[in-house]
């Protein structure tokens, strides 16, 4: 009997035959009662407050207005930032996932068979995921100086944690059996494994990698605001110069960008499967 | 024999192989033009050793100090600015979500929906940061609307699935009991919506507390802006003691997130 049951106590039934059945208490209420008490203790720690939400809401959209028209005559300068900004999602992309292969092979638990090995590529695996890009960012910038190569750094950093952990995940669901045959034949570690889980784990592989690369995109255009080059440091530069029809343009070439590449990536992805 | 001939017929893809490496080294090549190496290495290991050594020596007393300005509390605000933000968000969601449902509405709002939805996730967290500073000024309740905000678009996304993947056969068989509308949506409808809202709401937290930090930038409140100050005057003990309640934070949660998570899908 769990926990739960001991302290709140299961309906008993009595069935048409005499039985008694017990019948465990819905969580729901408990649930319920948690989920308020944590919403109140955030509200009054955030300050939430619906009155300013109603009289001052218009304000959110004074911004946006000055946006439209979006500036169309600024849009050639917006090509170099813009082309940077993906270039660095994709070479970040690319070498975290080149660089992600190793450490999942030597993460998963049914190629591998140290436990303390396996233990510690995970818990360096979930540590430099824990870590938010825009923070990879700014360290790397300190560290390479400002410029495109920082951005690519942090993505790379990003990506090669996501898409290592994904990756061990699936290698571990892999059907075991062509591996262990390729063994019985005689071939060695290496050989089964490419021949026997490579070819289970690659779609999925490069699946996840194209949609970590879409994502990559939209971080990479914040990045900038740190100094680590692309869209983000002209856009902050115009904010913060209030140049509102020019974020405009900035955000309407962003998104355009942002729909292509997902198209595209989300076409080559259900090739894929 | 027929092993040869099993060889023989396999299909010659190397030609179609040879193509796509070629495009992908093409497209790396162009994309490494981007990276301009600057001469500082020197000093840039240095930078390195110094946030090393920070980390590993994070500053203790502010660590864990209790009160308003220590890491404890900030990470408190922090998670409350993540969970407040998504309740928003996820309230938000819901009729995206059943907007953009192609089985639910006709195919052309859903259409419009998405790309509504698309628009609202493409503008970067700080932008809506700075938007939303006007309505409530510097603080935390800035930061919260921005997470709900931000968060809008996953969410939606999850819940669509969720809802196109409805069993419509249970409400059928609801119908034939004769029950009512309400006693439809209550047995036939949650039920099957509510372990995969709740499963999404869940992950997008655990995201969300990550995604945190980007809201100090724009002074929206949480531990992002201390750590940024602490980085710009090379504090780095401080660094290294803000980063190290971060990561404990975010493996906590990301341990009972997973947890809950499994619990919710595997019934």
């Amino acid at each position: 009997m769990s926990l739960y049951s001991r302290v709140i106590k299961p309906k008993s039934l009595i069935l048409g035959n005499g039985k008694v059945v017990d019948e465990p208490r819905s969580k729901a209420p408990l649930v319920i009662v948690l989920f308020c008490i944590a919403s109140l203790i955030s509200i009054k720690i955030t300050g939430f407050d619906m009155a300013v939400m109603f009289s001052r809401g218009g304000q959110f959209l004074v911004i946006l207005r000055k946006m439209v028209p979006p500036e169309f005559a600024y849009m050639p300068k917006i090509w170099q930032p813009l082309f940077d900004t993906i270039k660095m999602s994709l070479l970040g992309s690319f070498v975290g996932a080149v660089l992600a292969v190793p450490f999942a092979v030597v993460a998963s638990s049914n190629i591998v068979k140290n436990r303390f090995v396996i233990v510690f590529v995970r818990l360096l695996l979930s540590i430099v995921r824990t870590l938010p890009t825009l923070v990879t960012a700014l360290i790397a910038t300190y560290i390479f100086g400002l410029g495109t190569l920082a951005g690519t750094i942090a993505i790379a950093v990003f990506t090669f944690a996501y898409v290592g952990k994904l990756l061990y995940e699936e290698i571990e669901t892999v059907d075991m059996g062509p591996f262990e045959a390729m063994q019985a034949m005689g071939a060695n570690k290496g050989r089964s494994f490419m021949y026997a889980i490579i070819p289970q784990v690659l779609p999925s592989y490069l699946s996840n990698c194209l949609f970590c690369f879409e994502g990559n995109v939209r971080y990479a255009s914040i990045l900038g605001y740190v100094g680590a080059g692309g869209l983000g440091l002209i856009l902050n530069e115009k904010i913060g110069w209030r140049e509102y029809t020019k974020v405009g343009m900035i955000l309407v070439m962003l998104f355009a960008t942002v729909v292509i590449i997902e198209t595209f990536s989300h076409w080559l992805r259900s090739k894929l499967t | 024999m027929t092993i040869q001939q099993q060889k023989e017929n396999e299909p010659r893809t190397w030609i179609l192989h040879l193509f796509i490496a070629l495009g992908i080294a093409i497209v790396l090549a162009w994309s490494s033009t981007t990276i301009q190496l600057n001469a500082n290495e020197s000093s840039g290991m240095q930078v390195a050793g110094k946030i090393l050594s920070g980390i590993f020596h994070p500053d203790v007393d502010f660590l864990f100090n209790f009160t308003n300005q220590g890491v404890a509390y900030l990470l408190l605000e922090t998670i409350c600015i993540a969970f407040l933000g998504t309740v928003v968000g996820a309230v938000l969601a819901v009729p995206f979500a059943f907007l953009g449902a192609a089985n639910i509405v006709p195919h052309w709002i859903a259409l419009i929906s998405r790309f509504f939805v698309m628009a609202i996730r493409t503008i970067p967290a700080f932008v809506y940061g700075l938007m939303l500073i006007m309505v409530t000024g510097p603080g935390p309740f800035a930061g919260l609307l921005t997470m709900s905000l931000v968060s809008i678009g996953m969410l939606s996304k999850m819940f669509i699935e969720a809802i196109e993947d409805l069993d419509i056969r249970i409400l059928e068989s609801l119908d034939a009991a004769g029950c009512t509308t309400f006693q439809k949506i209550r047995y036939g409808i949650i039920p099957q919506l509510f372990p995969n809202f709740a499963s999404t709401f869940i992950y997008r937290f655990d995201m969300n507390l990550r995604d945190a930090t980007v809201l100090g930038l724009v002074g929206a409140g949480g531990i992002g802006a201390p750590l940024i100050f602490a980085m710009s005057s090379y504090r780095w003990n401080e660094v290294g003691a803000i980063l190290t309640g971060l990561i404990l934070l975010v493996l906590v949660v990301e341990y009972f997130s997973n947890k809950l998570r499994n619990k919710l899908t595997r019934g």
